[in-house]
C-alpha cells in the first residue's frame, strides 16, 4: 500500500494557535469519509517559515501551496483538490493584490533561502522518527560511531568552519576540542534551547519541526568528546517543542539510537530534558548550567569555562539548538561542502526570525553573506504599506540597529559586529519611518532591565539608569548631559558587567546614538518626536481653516480639553490635553493635526 | 609538593606568584590595591560589583581580578584612566541605588561603600536616585536587615549558605528588584536563621546590622532604682582594642574592667568565670556519662546559641546528646540574680544585667525560653556586641587608651586560663579535657596544652588517653563543618553503630567566638589567628589554667550550689531543648 498524495499541514506553534490542529483532525475525517485513506496521507509537519501566511497546507506531489487556511476551507480542499483534482485557487498564495496567484516554486519568500537547519521543517512529521531516518537521519551518528575517531569528527567541524549560532559565534570545533582534551570521569553535552529574545523563535521551530536533528548532533558530540549524558535545557513556555522532544527521545531509545550501546556499539549516550522557568539570563551558559544544577540562574565568572568546569564542575560542551542542527549535515555531506556556503569568516547559513514592519514576516534561512536588502525586500517582500525603511534590529536586545546605509552589507558575524550590532541568535526586527528610535530602545532596555539576573551592579543598576534617562528624553525632561550619561553608563556596563547580558544590554543605546543621535537631539533640544511615538512631546492642534465647528472632537475628548461651540472654530487647551489622539480620529475634516 | 610558580607583569612590575593566584592577590603582592566591594577573603568571589576589573594585554574583555587566576606570561594593567572612569561610573551607579543616609547609618565611618566614595572623590549624585522600596526586617531580636541599603554584593548569601550552611538568606526577585531576604520573602524569624550574625560581620554596608541596644544600656545605667552589673565574654578582650586602632589580639581585659566601672556599673563580672563554671557542670556531665552511661554518648557542647538554634532546627534527632549546661552568659546572669543578689541583699528585680558579647545570637539567647529566667525574671537584660561597646565607649567621652588597668569584682570575676580559651574553637574542648582528666583520675594532666584541637582547621579530631581509656573527641566550627560531623553521628545512629566520637565541641562561627558575628568589622583568617593568639597568651599568663582550680568557682559551690550537677545547679545552670521548625511558615 502506498500513498499517492501527501497533505502537509503546519504544526508549528503559530499555525497551531490558528487552529491547524483542528484542521489536521478535520482533514483526516474528510479523507476517511471520502474513502481516500489509502491514497492520501496527512502529515503534521514543523514550521514552513512563512508564518505571515499561516496556517499553511502543502499538497504533494503537485506542490500546491495553500495559505491562510481556516477550518471552513478543509471540506473544499478535500472535495476539490483531493477528490476532483482541482486546485482551490482562492487559497493559493498571492504575493500582492495586483499580482496573480503563484506556485510554490515562484514564491520569492523561498527563492533566496537555503535550508540546512530547517531542512526537515515543513517536510517531515516530527513525531515520527522513521520520517527523519528516511531523510538520512541518524546516518551521521552511525558514521561517527563506526567510521570516525573523535579527532576525525572534530576535524570535520573544523573544516566546516561552523561557528556557534547562539550569539557570540565561537568556533564550534574549538569548543568540542577543549572539552575533549579535559580528563574527567564524567563529561556532559548540553543543548541550550533557552531562546528568549523578543520576537525570536528559530530554535523553537527547529525543535518543533525536527527534534531528531538535535538529538543526533548531541550524540555525535558525546562520541567526539567522550560524554555519555546530555541535557536539553528548554524553557517551559515551549510546550509543543518539549512534547516533540520527549516523543523523539522515546522513539530514538526504542530504536537503539540513544541509550546504552547505540547501534550495538560500545558507545552509550542518553539525553534528559530540563525545563527552565523562562528567565532570559538562563540562555547565558553559566547561568543555564547553574539552573540545571538546581540553583538560581545567575552567571558565574568565566574562566573557568564550561569546557573545563561546567555542569557539576565537570567538562561540559554546550551549544545552541541551531548549531546542533547543522552538525549531522556537516558529518554527512562533509565539512568542505559546508564551508563553501557563506562568507570568509562565517560559513553555512543563518536562520532569522524576520518580524516587525515587514510584509512577509516569518522564519527564514539564508546563506551567510546575504545582504539585509535581499532579506527585507526580496524574501521579506518589503516594508508594510511601502513605508520608508528606517533600521533593522539584529541580535535582539543585545544587538544594535542597522541603518539604511548598511542595507547592502553582507550579513556575517564580523560585518555585523563592525557596524555595531551582532548576529545574536537571529532575531531580525524591521522598523520603518513611523518608529521612534528612543521608543524602540526603551522597549529593549525595559526587557533587559526586567531580565537582568540582578547579580552584578553595572547591569542591575546601569540598565535601570539608562531606561530612566531614556524616559526623561521621551518626556522632554532631558538635557545634552543626558546623552553623555547614556554613553558613560553604556561604556561602564559593557566593560564591567559579569556576563553577556549586561555587557551587551547597552548595545541598542550605543548603536542608535551612533546612527541616530540627531533623533535623540530632536527629542532633547527640539522637544519633538517626529515619529509621533513619544506622547509627552506631541501636541495636538486644530487648523482653523479646516475646522467647521462640528463639535465631534470636543464630544470625543475624554479630558474636556477642546473648547468651542457649534459652527465655531475649536481650540485645544494644551494644559488639559492628555494626548490620546481621540480628536484626530473623530475629525472628519483632517482639521486636527499632531506634531 | 612544590608550588608551580608563574611569572607575570602587573603595571610594569614583574613578579612571580604561585600558579592559581588570583590577579587581586598577585597585585597585592606587587603593592597594588585594586578596589573591591563584593570580594571578601573568607568567601569565594561572587564577582558581582564589577569594581575590580583589570586589563590583560591581548585580551579583548576586561576581567575581574577577584575571580580570575593570573596566568604565566600575562601582562596586567590594574590602573589607568579608562579603568578609573569605568570604576567611578560603576561606583556612582551603586550610589544611585543606595540611600543617602550615611549620617544616620550604623555603619557611618565604617562602611566600605562610603570609603570607596571618599577615595574616588565622588562629590555629587550624578545619576538620579533609583532606590528599592524601604523594607526593614526587625523580626529577630538580633539582627536588622534593611533591604533598601543592600547593594546585592552577595557576601551575606555566601556566608549564610556556604560557610554556615544555614540557607536563611537568598537572592529573591529579579533584575532591578533583586533583593536579599529569606526564601519566599519571609522575615528572618520565620526563616532558618540562627542569628549567628556572620551576615552582619561580612556586609560591606549597613544593610544587615546587629540590633543596636546601646541606648537600653545607658537607660539602665541611668536608672537610679537599678543596680546595674555587667559581664563580658572571653573573645571580647582580644578584639575590642581594634575599635581603638590597637592590634588584633591585644589583650585589653583590665582596661575593659575600668571602662565598665566608669560607665557606672556597680559590679563588673567576667564571663570567663562562668566559663570555668560551665566546665565544672558540662565536664561533670561528660564524666558521668562516660563512666556510667557510655551508650548515651556523644556529648555535644551547647554554649553557642547559634549552634543551639541550628541543632534544634536541623538535628532534632541529636537533642538527647546535647549538654544541658547553659552557656557561660546565662550561667553568670542566673547567678548574678540569685547568688549575688542574695549575698548583697538586692532584690533580683532591681538588678540590671548587661552582657557584652562577640555574638549577635546571644541577643536571641536571653529570651529563647523560660529556662533563661532561672532567677524568676529574665536573667540577662541586655546584650550588646563588641561593636556596640566600641560605639558606646566612643560616645561616652572616655579615652580608652588613657584608662588605668582595672579589676573585676571578686567571686563572679575571677577566671582561669581554661575559661578564657572558651573564646576560640577547640577551647571548650581543651578546657573540658583539662578538668575531665582530673575528675576521672583525680590526677592532673602532665601537659595541659591539647594542641590537636587548636587552630582553624574546620574539623579537628583527637584521641585523649585517660589512664588507658581512649576518649575520642571532635571539634567543629563554621556550621558547614559542623554539618559534616553531625551527619556522621546521624549515620552511625541510624545504623545502630557506635558514634565516631565521645565528646564534640561546636562553635557556629569560623574560629569560634573570636570570629563571632558581633566582633569588629573586617575579620579575616589573619585577624582570627591574631585574636586566637591573644586568647592563648591570656591562658598561658593565667595563674591557674584549669577550671577546677578556680577558687571562686569552688567558693560558689561551697556557698551556694553544693556540687556540680546538684539539684540547685540544675535549676539555675541547666536547660532543655526542643525541636524547632526550620521555617515558621
Amino acid at each position: 500500500m502506498a500513498y499517492n498524495t501527501f497533505v502537509l499541514i503546519c504544526g508549528g506553534t503559530a499555525c497551531e494557535s490558528s487552529k491547524s490542529d483542528e484542521m489536521y483532525k478535520l482533514l483526516q475525517k474528510e479523507i476517511f469519509d471520502n474513502n481516500l485513506k489509502n491514497d492520501v496521507q496527512v502529515v503534521k509537519t514543523g514550521c514552513f517559515g512563512f508564518c505571515e501566511q499561516g496556517p499553511i497546507i502543502k499538497i504533494l506531489p503537485d506542490n500546491t501551496f495553500y495559505v491562510k487556511v481556516t477550518p471552513d476551507d478543509i471540506k473544499e480542499i478535500v472535495q476539490e483538490h483531493l477528490v476532483k483534482g482541482r486546485t482551490v485557487e482562492r487559497l493559493e498564495y498571492k504575493p500582492s493584490e495586483d499580482k496573480g496567484r503563484v506556485k510554490i516554486e515562484d514564491i520569492e519568500f523561498y527563492q533566496k533561502q537555503f535550508r540546512i537547519v530547517l531542512r526537515n521543517c515543513g517536510v517531515i512529521d516530527p513525531e515520527n522518527i522513521n520520517e527523519y531516518i528516511a531523510r538520512d537521519g541518524y546516518l551521521a551518528l552511525e558514521k561517527v560511531i563506526f567510521q570516525m575517531t573523535p579527532d576525525d569528527i572534530i576535524n570535520e567541524l573544523k573544516i566546516s568552519g561552523l561557528r556557534g549560532r547562539g550569539g557570540a559565534g565561537f568556533p564550534t570545533w574549538m569548543k568540542w576540542n577543549l572539552t575533549k582534551k579535559e580528563n574527567a570521569d564524567q563529561k556532559y553535552v548540553v543543548c541550550n534551547a533557552d531562546e528568549g529574545d523578543p520576537g525570536a523563535y528559530m530554535d523553537r521551530s527547529t525543535l518543533e519541526g525536527d527534534p531528531h536533528s538535535v538529538l543526533e548532533a548531541m550524540a555525535i558530540c558525546g562520541k567526539a568528546i567522550g560524554a555519555s549524558r546530555g541535557f536539553i535545557y528548554i524553557r517551559a513556555e515551549y510546550p509543543l517543542a518539549i512534547t516533540r522532544l520527549e516523543i523523539a527521545i522515546k522513539q530514538a531509545k526504542e530504536l537503539g539510537l540513544l541509550g546504552d550501546n547505540i547501534l550495538g556499539s560500545d558507545f552509550s549516550f542518553d539525553i534528559e530534558i530540563r525545563l527552565g522557568a523562562g528567565a532570559f539570563v538562563c540562555g547565558e551558559e553559566t547561568a543555564l548550567l547553574r539552573s540545571i544544577e538546581g540553583s538560581r540562574g545567575m552567571p558565574t565568572p568565566r574562566p573557568p569555562f564550561p569546557s573545563v568546569k561546567g555542569l557539576w564542575e565537570k567538562p561540559t560542551c554546550i551549544n545552541n539548538v541551531e548549531t546542533w542542527a547543522n552538525v549531522p549535515v556537516i558529518i554527512n555531506k562533509g565539512g568542505a561542502w559546508f564551508s563553501k556556503i557563506g562568507t570568509e569568516n562565517s560559513k553555512g547559513t543563518k536562520v532569522f526570525a524576520l518580524t516587525g514592519k515587514i510584509n512577509n514576516s516569518g522564519l527564514i534561512e539564508v546563506p551567510m553573506g546575504t545582504t539585509l536588502r535581499e532579506i527585507i525586500y526580496d524574501i521579506g517582500g518589503g516594508i508594510i504599506n511601502n513605508k520608508k525603511f528606517k533600521a533593522a534590529q539584529s541580535g535582539g536586545p543585545s544587538g544594535g540597529v542597522i541603518p539604511e546605509q548598511y542595507l547592502d552589507t553582507p550579513i556575517d558575524y564580523n560585518n555585523l559586529t563592525a557596524i555595531g550590532s551582532m548576529m545574536g541568535s537571529g532575531g531580525l526586527i524591521v522598523m520603518d519611518e513611523d518608529d521612534c528610535i528612543v521608543d524602540v530602545v526603551k522597549f529593549y532596555l525595559q526587557f533587559t532591565v526586567d531580565e537582568s539576573c540582578g547579580k552584578c551592579a553595572p547591569c542591575r543598576i546601569g540598565g535601570k539608569q539608562l531606561l530612566s534617562i531614556l524616559d526623561d528624553i521621551s518626556a522632554g525632561n532631558a538635557t545634552e548631559q543626558s546623552i553623555k550619561n547614556l554613553k558613560a553608563i553604556s561604556i561602564a556596563m559593557n566593560n564591567a558587567s559579569l556576563c553577556g547580558l549586561g555587557q551587551t544590554a547597552s548595545n541598542p543605546v550605543m548603536s542608535t546614538l551612533k546612527y541616530f543621535e540627531d533623533e535623540y537631539l530632536e527629542h532633547i533640544n527640539g522637544k519633538k518626536c517626529s515619529a509621533g511615538k513619544c506622547k509627552s512631546l506631541m501636541t495636538f492642534t486644530i487648523v482653523a481653516d479646516k475646522c467647521i465647528g462640528c463639535t465631534a472632537c470636543a464630544r470625543k475628548c475624554p479630558a474636556n480639553a477642546i473648547i468651542g461651540t457649534v459652527k465655531q472654530v475649536h481650540v485645544i487647551d494644551q494644559s488639559k490635553c492628555i494626548k490620546c489622539g481621540a480628536c484626530v480620529t473623530a475629525c472628519k475634516f483632517d482639521a486636527v493635526i499632531k506634531g | 609538593m612544590t608550588e608551580t610558580m608563574i611569572k607575570i607583569k602587573i603595571n610594569e612590575t614583574e613578579l612571580e606568584v604561585p600558579a592559581g593566584t588570583s590577579i587581586l592577590d598577585a597585585a597585592k603582592q606587587a603593592g597594588i590595591k585594586i578596589p573591591t566591594l563584593c570580594y571578601h577573603e573568607d568567601l569565594l568571589p561572587t564577582a558581582s560589583c564589577g569594581l575590580c576589573i583589570v586589563k590583560i594585554k591581548g585580551m579583548n574583555k576586561k576581567v575581574r581580578a577577584c575571580a580570575t587566576a593570573a596566568e604565566n606570561g600575562q601582562e596586567i594593567i590594574t590602573h589607568d584612566s579608562e579603568l578609573y572612569n569605568i570604576r567611578k561610573i560603576v561606583l556612582e551607579l551603586i550610589l544611585s541605588n543606595h540611600p543617602n543616609e550615611c549620617l544616620t547609618c550604623q555603619r557611618n565611618g565604617n562602611c566600605e561603600l562610603q570609603t570607596l566614595a571618599k577615595e574616588f572623590g565622588i562629590r555629587e549624585q550624578v545619576f538620579k536616585p533609583q532606590l528599592k522600596p524601604k523594607n526593614i526586617d526587625k523580626s529577630t531580636t538580633s539582627l536588622i536587615l534593611d533591604r533598601q541599603k543592600c547593594i546585592s554584593c552577595g557576601r551575606c548569601v555566601q556566608v549564610c549558605q556556604n560557610v554556615q550552611d544555614v540557607w536563611a538568606l537568598e537572592f529573591i526577585g529579579r533584575g532591578f528588584n533583586t533583593n536579599i531576604a529569606p526564601a519566599g520573602d519571609l522575615e528572618l524569624n520565620e526563616s532558618p536563621c540562627v542569628k549567628c550574625g556572620q551576615c552582619s560581620a561580612h556586609c560591606p554596608v549597613g544593610a544587615i546590622v546587629e540590633k543596636d541596644e546601646v541606648d537600653k544600656v545607658w537607660e539602665g545605667l541611668n536608672d537610679t532604682t537599678k543596680h546595674a552589673v555587667v559581664q563580658f565574654a572571653p573573645a571580647v578582650r582580644v578584639a575590642f582594642g581594634e575599635g581603638f586602632k590597637l592590634e588584633s589580639g591585644e589583650i585589653v581585659t583590665n582596661k575593659i574592667y575600668s571602662l565598665l566601672k566608669k560607665f557606672g556599673f556597680k559590679a563588673v563580672f567576667d564571663t570567663n568565670f562562668s566559663a570555668d563554671l560551665t566546665i565544672m557542670e558540662e565536664g561533670s556531665e561528660f564524666v558521668d556519662k562516660f563512666l556510667n552511661n557510655p551508650a548515651s554518648l556523644p556529648l555535644i557542647t551547647s554554649c553557642c546559641p547559634g549552634w543551639v538554634d541550628y541543632l534544634e532546627k536541623y538535628y532534632p534527632c541529636c537533642i538527647e546528646h546535647f549538654s544541658t549546661a547553659k552557656s557561660p552568659q546565662q550561667m553568670l546572669s542566673a547567678l548574678a540574680k540569685t547568688y549575688y543578689a542574695e549575698k548583697n541583699g538586692i532584690d533580683p528585680k532591681d538588678i540590671f544585667m548587661v552582657s557584652v558579647m562577640p555574638c549577635t545570637a546571644k541577643k536571641y539567647e536571653i529570651s529563647r525560653d523560660e529556662n533563661m529566667s532561672a532567677s524568676g525574671i529574665q536573667d540577662t537584660d541586655v546584650v550588646i556586641t563588641t561593636r556596640e561597646l566600641v560605639r558606646m565607649t566612643k560616645s561616652s567621652g572616655i579615652i580608652f587608651d588613657a584608662l588605668p588597668e582595672g579589676k573585676a569584682d571578686s567571686i563572679l570575676g575571677e577566671y582561669t586560663g581554661a575559661g578564657t580559651i572558651f573564646g576560640v574553637t577547640g577551647g571548650v574542648m581543651e578546657a573540658a579535657i583539662r578538668s575531665a582528666y582530673y575528675l576521672i583520675t583525680k590526677e592532673e594532666l602532665s601537659d595541659i596544652n591539647i594542641t590537636p584541637v587548636r587552630g582553624l582547621k574546620g574539623v579537628k579530631e583527637a584521641e585523649i588517653d585517660i589512664k588507658g581509656t581512649k576518649v575520642r573527641v571532635a571539634v567543629a566550627h563554621g556550621l558547614s563543618n559542623v554539618k559534616k560531623v553531625m551527619n556522621k553521628i546521624k549515620e552511625a545512629k541510624a545504623k545502630g553503630e557506635e558514634t565516631p566520637w565521645h565528646f564534640i565541641e561546636v562553635m557556629a562561627c569560623v574560629g569560634g567566638c573570636v570570629g563571632g558575628g558581633g566582633q569588629p568589622y573586617g575579620v579575616t583568617n589573619t585577624i582570627r589567628n591574631k585574636r586566637t593568639e591573644g586568647i592563648y597568651t591570656d591562658d598561658k599568663q593565667s595563674k591557674a589554667r584549669c577550671s577546677h582550680h578556680n577558687p571562686m568557682v569552688q567558693k560558689v559551690y561551697e556557698e551556694y550550689l553544693d556540687h556540680p550537677n546538684s539539684h540547685k545547679a540544675h535549676d539555675l545552670l541547666h536547660t532543655s531543648y526542643t525541636h524547632r521548625p526550620v521555617y515558621l511558615k
